[in-house]
């Protein structure tokens, strides 16, 4: 009972968060005008509602949900609620691959998938670094994915400097990679969702799995876990994610890990319903984020990954804390 | 009804050698209480009976299946291991922890079905859990947390069931009261259960059969009173332990090391 409420409600939540994101906007247009302009209505406000706030909107749940998602899942395998694509240096691994991308003159359209190359190297070699030692620490996971997020970071200015073809978007690019969902358009939304498409039905199929790893990875494989093909799986579902939220949006902090840890005060631990309702709540954070970054300092825009930094880094903050005594 | 059986089992971590040809048998039924002092190689040798870890050399077979050929689904099917409890950070229910039990038979959808739920209200029955199926497994005691993980195992419905010091972290009325439990379920069910215990007394009040390991070789292998002895608690565990019988059944007492400072005491 409990649990279809909470569904309802995020349904419903997600439908007022994404009319919200399509009726404010630097330019103010009457809810008719914007109604006209959705159905098809010629000039100025067609063109402001269709080829710029509904991408957006539609770009931010995206992102939202994929990051929510992913870090539902890497926290369910990891067994602890300070993971997230984010902290796990996947999200910089990401923005390397995307900004590689462009600075070698790849179609925009090939750009999700190089940040999800990125994403899975990234993840892969902080899981291998966190192995050396036989058993999979949440300390090391932390500690080599701020590592990895420096290097990259390191990496990503160098190629932006070196770069013509960047130099010139300096601006524009900084911005993305601080999270910014302002330049989206159609055909690079169209990639973004398909990866992110089959990124959450990977996602669900592996929630279920997810569970046994409660009590580690070895209680895991008693109950019949094949650890490497889950472990595999559920990297690379979390590296499709990411790459494709990193693609639109660049680096947005922490709502993979504030989203599955606020529904596990509503729904319970069991990951079949945790990573379901991670999708849309991510994606009403975002969209609702994303609102707040283009409208609290109008007409200029804030990159909304400052709005889940502000948000996001005392509530990692308060975890750390919290939960000080368990992740060593 | 299945039995277990481990054959010349060398196994090890990296180049240390810890199980060096040890022979395991549990049939269907019995209750095999694996004991030894610390290093002695006992987890390592669950671990390998339990498919966890590839031994070297050697064999495991289920019911003549060899284990080193199934995989971990099939194996969970099979072999139930009941693990030391740890924390979760998670809040899972009791009810949802018992359910992990099902893991290996989940469809490719991963939903739980009917004979899912039988089961699982079943192993909360089984172990007196059933009133405490919906609280919070971050929320119970340790006893009452140490019942869900059993009940875990026991939702597998596999014939064979392995435990690590299921007593550890236990007060004394709750080790008996787990063992009593677990070697009942092994006869009703007929359940083939071998439990690592570092308590001698409780190895003596419960085990049908005891196996005391010892620098990865087996020592020795029988009943309670042709293990548990003088002899052979002094020469495996060292001085200290003195064993004595009470109503037939050996009983191990650790002793002050000198002779003059007992006698201080009783004096």
């Amino acid at each position: 009972m409990r649990t279809v409420s909470v569904f309802a409600l995020l349904a419903a939540a997600l439908v007022v968060s994404a009319a919200a994101g399509i009726l404010v906007g630097a330019v103010a247009i009457a809810p008719g005008d914007v109604l006209s302009a959705l159905l098809g209505a010629e000039g100025t406000n067609g063109t402001i509602i269709r080829e710029l706030r509904l991408p957006r909107v539609l770009g931010a749940a995206l992102v939202g949900g994929a990051l929510a998602a992913a870090g539902a899942l890497l926290q369910g395998m990891l067994r602890n609620p300070l993971a997230d694509p984010f902290v796990t240096g996947t999200s910089a691994g990401a923005s390397l691959g995307a900004v590689l991308a462009v600075a070698l003159g790849l179609e925009p359209a090939l750009v999700p998938l190089a940040a999800f190359g990125g994403a899975m190297a990234a993840i892969a070699l902080v899981w291998r670094l966190a192995r050396l030692g036989g058993r999979t620490t949440v300390l090391t996971v932390l500690l080599a994915g701020v590592v990895l997020t420096s290097f990259a970071g390191a990496l990503v200015t160098f190629i932006l400097v070196s770069s013509d073809r960047l130099a010139l978007r300096l601006r524009a690019v900084l911005g993305w990679l601080q999270g910014g969902i302002s330049v989206i358009n159609w055909s690079e939304l169209a990639v973004a969702g398909l990866v992110v498409a089959i990124g959450v039905i990977g996602a669900l199929l592996l929630a279920p799995r997810i569970d046994a790893y409660a009590f580690g990875e070895e209680t895991a494989a008693a109950l019949g876990v094949d650890l490497d093909r889950t472990t595999a799986a559920v990297l690379a579902t979390t590296a499709l994610l990411t790459g494709a939220a990193v693609a639109i949006a660049g680096l947005v902090g922490f709502v993979g890990l504030v989203i599955p840890h606020a529904l596990r005060f509503l729904l319970g631990a069991t990951h079949r319903r945790l990573v379901v309702a991670s999708i849309p709540a991510g994606a009403i954070a975002l969209v609702l984020a994303d609102l707040g970054a283009r409208t609290a300092l109008a007409p200029a825009e804030l990159p909304v990954g400052v709005i889940t930094g502000l948000v996001g880094a005392p509530f990692f903050l308060f975890l750390l804390v919290r939960s000080r005594r368990e992740i060593v | 009804m299945s039995s277990v059986v481990a054959r010349a089992i060398r196994a090890g971590y990296r180049e240390r050698e810890v199980l060096r040809g040890v022979d395991l048998v549990a049939h269907a039924g019995e209750l095999v209480a694996l004991i030894g002092p610390n290093g002695a190689g006992k987890s390592t040798l669950l671990r390998v009976v339990g498919g966890l870890l590839r031994p070297a050399s050697g064999s495991v077979t289920i019911d003549g299946v060899d284990v080193t050929t199934l995989d971990r689904r099939s194996i969970a099917r099979h072999i139930a291991v009941v693990p030391q409890v740890f924390e979760t950070l998670f809040p899972f229910t009791v009810r949802e922890i018992v359910a992990l039990g099902r893991t290996s038979r989940l469809g490719p959808l991963g939903t739980l079905g009917a004979d899912d739920a039988r089961a699982v209200a079943r192993a909360l029955d089984d172990i007196g859990a059933t009133d405490l199926a919906d609280r919070r497994i971050d929320r119970v005691s340790g006893g009452e947390r140490q019942r869900a993980v059993l009940a875990m195992a026991l939702a597998q419905e596999a014939g064979v069931l392995l435990l690590d010091e299921p007593t550890a972290h236990l007060d004394p009325a709750h080790q008996r009261a787990t063992l009593d439990r677990v070697a009942t379920l092994a006869r009703l069910r007929g359940l083939a259960v071998v439990a690592v215990l570092h308590d001698l007394n409780l190895a003596a009040a419960f085990a049908s059969r005891v196996v005391l390991l010892a620098d990865g070789t087996v020592v020795r292998d029988g009943g309670v009173g042709d293990v548990i002895t003088s002899e052979l608690v002094g020469r495996v565990f060292g001085p200290g332990l003195r064993v004595v019988a009470y109503d037939g059944q050996p009983i191990v007492i650790p002793e002050p090391a000198s002779v003059e400072e007992r006698h201080a005491r009783a004096g």
